[in-house]
């Protein structure tokens, strides 16, 4: 372990909060019980599974009635999207997506398409955003469910779900969001903007790891992904992750106090980053508009983000990259090739992903260090320093 | 995070030979921005005819700066007849080994030195090489005769190993079909899903399966290791855990853990059975 460790990956998974792994403790050993036995043993335990599922709700503006449990976020993203196809018994047969999904569900997408469903896939401009007139021409009556993500995980790019909540529901469709990168940094409340199912993860908001919810409004038609139990309401079964549960609560819980300190604090040091990075290194530019307050994607010109990330990561720096060689692909993230980011800068893409535990002086580190990363990389590079480049000529991606 | 060996990291951190040579004698250039990586290698004869200098200027990640300044070290002091015998392999096999998928940093270094000395032999610049022959995959031009040298090389077997060693087909996909056919041709037989389908699928006695596993590791691992100034020994086969000794440089290794898993148990399960597991004595 080095002396320096300076987290800022915080949309890939964030620190569990000591008060969520306090509220924690108590089920490994003592609380063991199962929620769903008869014996007082177990029913305590169940009300304290309520207890979390009331706190998950408060986060979102649901009922508790509405929560359901699940794994985590890819969990949720299934269970959403394929529950509503299964229970629409082929009756319906279109899926509408956007090309910048998370791969939970643009996955999900793609496997239904190669089982026979129609899939369309929103394409989003330079800065990320969306043309809510192309989802409003392309829902038809065959459409089954459209799911949109909240915010997005590569560029923190945020959708207005409201406005197309408003689409979908005048035009009868079910709507699914992917709201794991949005909940706990911006609010969520689905009282007021139609959502009729809508995910979210624990270890994205300073919860554990292995837990997750999904959101279903009241009257939306879901078939278990998970049958053999009564568990949460018979929409998933298996006894309950009861420590899973409570942490996740308690997390929500936290995440529902911290909203304004994410909006505030948070943003104030992602700004400074922001600038700090901007201004100490040349030829640098950020991937997205709109975004969450905790997150810059920078892409940095003729170097590779593996590179930078390796070289972050000798200093104790975690922070992620949309290039190819980091993801193990060979073409850089599909967020940033629907965007439309040249491949020049696609590749030295990096995400820095910002949390309340981070701090201004760890901020300023990264941002003395950055230049001299760059710089370093520059320096052997064979595209800076103005000579002739015979290689290899770029290949046409016009197709 | 990657897998990179000591070695990798060593070489990324401190790359040996960056820069430019105005006089160079030969100067290789392979790669793009777009594709991702690319690499200028210049080098600088003696009188003798032999390499004195090698530089090179790499945009790429990790594994890439790494090969290319392995490639200088491995080449100086070499006569071009020497160095134009410097396979992929090893490159690779100098820096420890790389990531499978990393393989096609190997390939262009291999690719740099090849174009470097084509341009001091005629002359050729690397863009009137690469224009000669049949362009498979176009998202990151590679030719048909790149795809077929990797196979052979490499003895490759699949798609996937193909987009691996030369980064073919690892864009739009267009091309599968036609490196599935590459590979027909060079190999003889059509790709294959899993790499080498020579695994029995009938239950082994356990004799059978210590004579298939001190057969493997007499032929695919002991080589490698000796070259390095290690061993290897079989202590005993228990159920599906194989235990070994590792002996010489490997007993003291730092990455022996890699080598287990990644080189010994690997090959076991390739050639023996997949739930074979191997531990040390």
């Amino acid at each position: 372990m080095r002396d320096k460790q300076v987290y800022l990956d915080n949309n890939a998974t964030t620190m569990c909060a000591p008060e969520v792994t306090e509220a924690m403790q108590p089920y490994w050993y003592g609380a063991y019980g199962n929620p769903s036995s008869m014996h007082s043993f177990g029913g305590d335990v169940r009300r304290d599974v309520d207890r979390a599922r009331e706190q998950v709700a408060a986060l979102l503006g649901a009922r508790p009635s509405e929560i359901v449990f699940t794994s985590g976020g890819s969990e949720g993203d299934n269970q959403a999207i394929r529950g509503t196809l299964e229970a629409l018994a082929g009756r319906k047969r279109h899926v509408i997506t956007t090309r910048v999904e998370h791969p939970a569900v643009r996955g999900t997408c793609h496997y239904l398409q190669k089982q026979g469903f129609r899939l369309t896939e929103l394409p989003v401009d330079g800065d990320g955003a969306l043309d809510l007139d192309q989802l409003a021409q392309a829902i038809t009556p065959d459409t089954a469910i459209v799911s949109i993500m909240w915010a997005n995980n590569e560029t923190g790019v945020i959708f207005p779900i409201e406005e197309i909540a408003r689409i979908c529901k005048s035009r009868g469709v079910v709507l699914h969001t992917d709201a794991v990168q949005a909940a706990g940094k911006i609010p969520i409340d689905v009282s007021r903007v139609p959502v009729d199912l809508l995910s979210i993860s624990g270890h994205k908001l300073h919860g554990p790891k292995g837990i997750g919810a999904l959101y279903a409004r009241k009257g939306t038609k879901l078939v278990p992904l998970i049958i053999g139990g009564h568990q949460e309401g018979g929409k998933r079964a298996g006894t309950e992750n009861v420590t899973g549960i409570v942490g996740m609560g308690a997390a929500c819980g936290m995440a529902r106090r911290y909203l304004d300190e994410e909006f505030g604090f948070v943003r104030k040091l992602r700004n400074r980053l922001q600038e700090g990075v901007l201004r100490g290194c040349k030829g640098a530019r950020i991937n997205g508009k709109n975004r969450l307050p905790n997150t810059l994607n920078v892409s940095f010109e003729f170097v590779e983000g593996e590179a930078i990330l390796l070289l972050l990561d000798e200093l104790g720096v975690s922070a992620s990259s949309g290039s190819a060689c980091a993801s193990g692909s060979l073409e850089p993230s599909h967020v940033m090739r629907a965007m439309g980011v040249p491949f020049t800068a696609a590749h030295g893409s990096i995400r820095f992903s910002l949390s309340r535990y981070n701090t201004e002086e760890e901020i300023d580190y990264v941002v003395e260090h950055m230049p001299k990363i760059i710089e370093r990389l520059r320096q052997i590079s064979p595209f800076v320093g103005g000579r002739e480049w015979h290689g290899t000529p770029l290949p046409d991606h016009s197709h | 995070m990657w897998d990179y060996t000591k070695k990798v990291k060593e070489h990324f951190l401190n790359p040996r030979n960056v820069g430019y040579i105005p006089d160079a004698d030969g100067i290789g250039e392979v790669g793009s921005l777009a594709c991702g990586d690319a690499l200028r290698l210049m080098f600088k004869l003696d009188d003798q005819g032999r390499i004195v200098d090698a530089r090179f200027q790499t945009f790429g990640c990790g594994s890439a700066i790494a090969s290319s300044s392995a490639l200088t070290e491995m080449i100086k002091g070499l006569t071009l007849e020497e160095a134009e015998k410097v396979t992929n392999q090893q490159i690779a096999e100098y820096l420890g080994g790389l990531p499978e998928q990393k393989m096609h940093c190997s390939v262009m270094g291999r690719e740099a030195l090849e174009a470097a000395i084509t341009n001091y032999r005629t002359g050729e610049t690397s863009e009137q090489k690469k224009l000669e022959g049949r362009v498979t995959c176009v998202c990151f031009g590679v030719t048909e005769k790149d795809i077929e040298r990797a196979i052979s090389e490499n003895h490759l077997t699949t798609v996937e190993e193909v987009t691996n060693y030369t980064k073919a087909g690892g864009g739009c996909q267009g091309c599968h079909e036609e490196i599935a056919e590459i590979i027909t041709r060079v190999t003889g037989r059509p790709p294959t899903e899993e790499p080498v389908a020579e695994k029995p699928k009938k239950r082994l006695t356990n004799i059978q399966k210590i004579q298939m596993i001190t057969e493997t590791i007499d032929r695919e691992v002991r080589p490698a290791l000796r070259k390095d100034g290690g061993d290897i020994e079989l202590i005993d086969v228990d159920g599906n855990t194989v235990i070994v000794g590792l002996r010489g440089n490997c007993a003291q290794c730092r990455v022996a853990n890699f080598t287990l898993r990644d080189v010994v148990q690997a090959k076991l399960r390739e050639f023996v059975s997949d739930e074979l597991t191997v531990v040390e004595e």
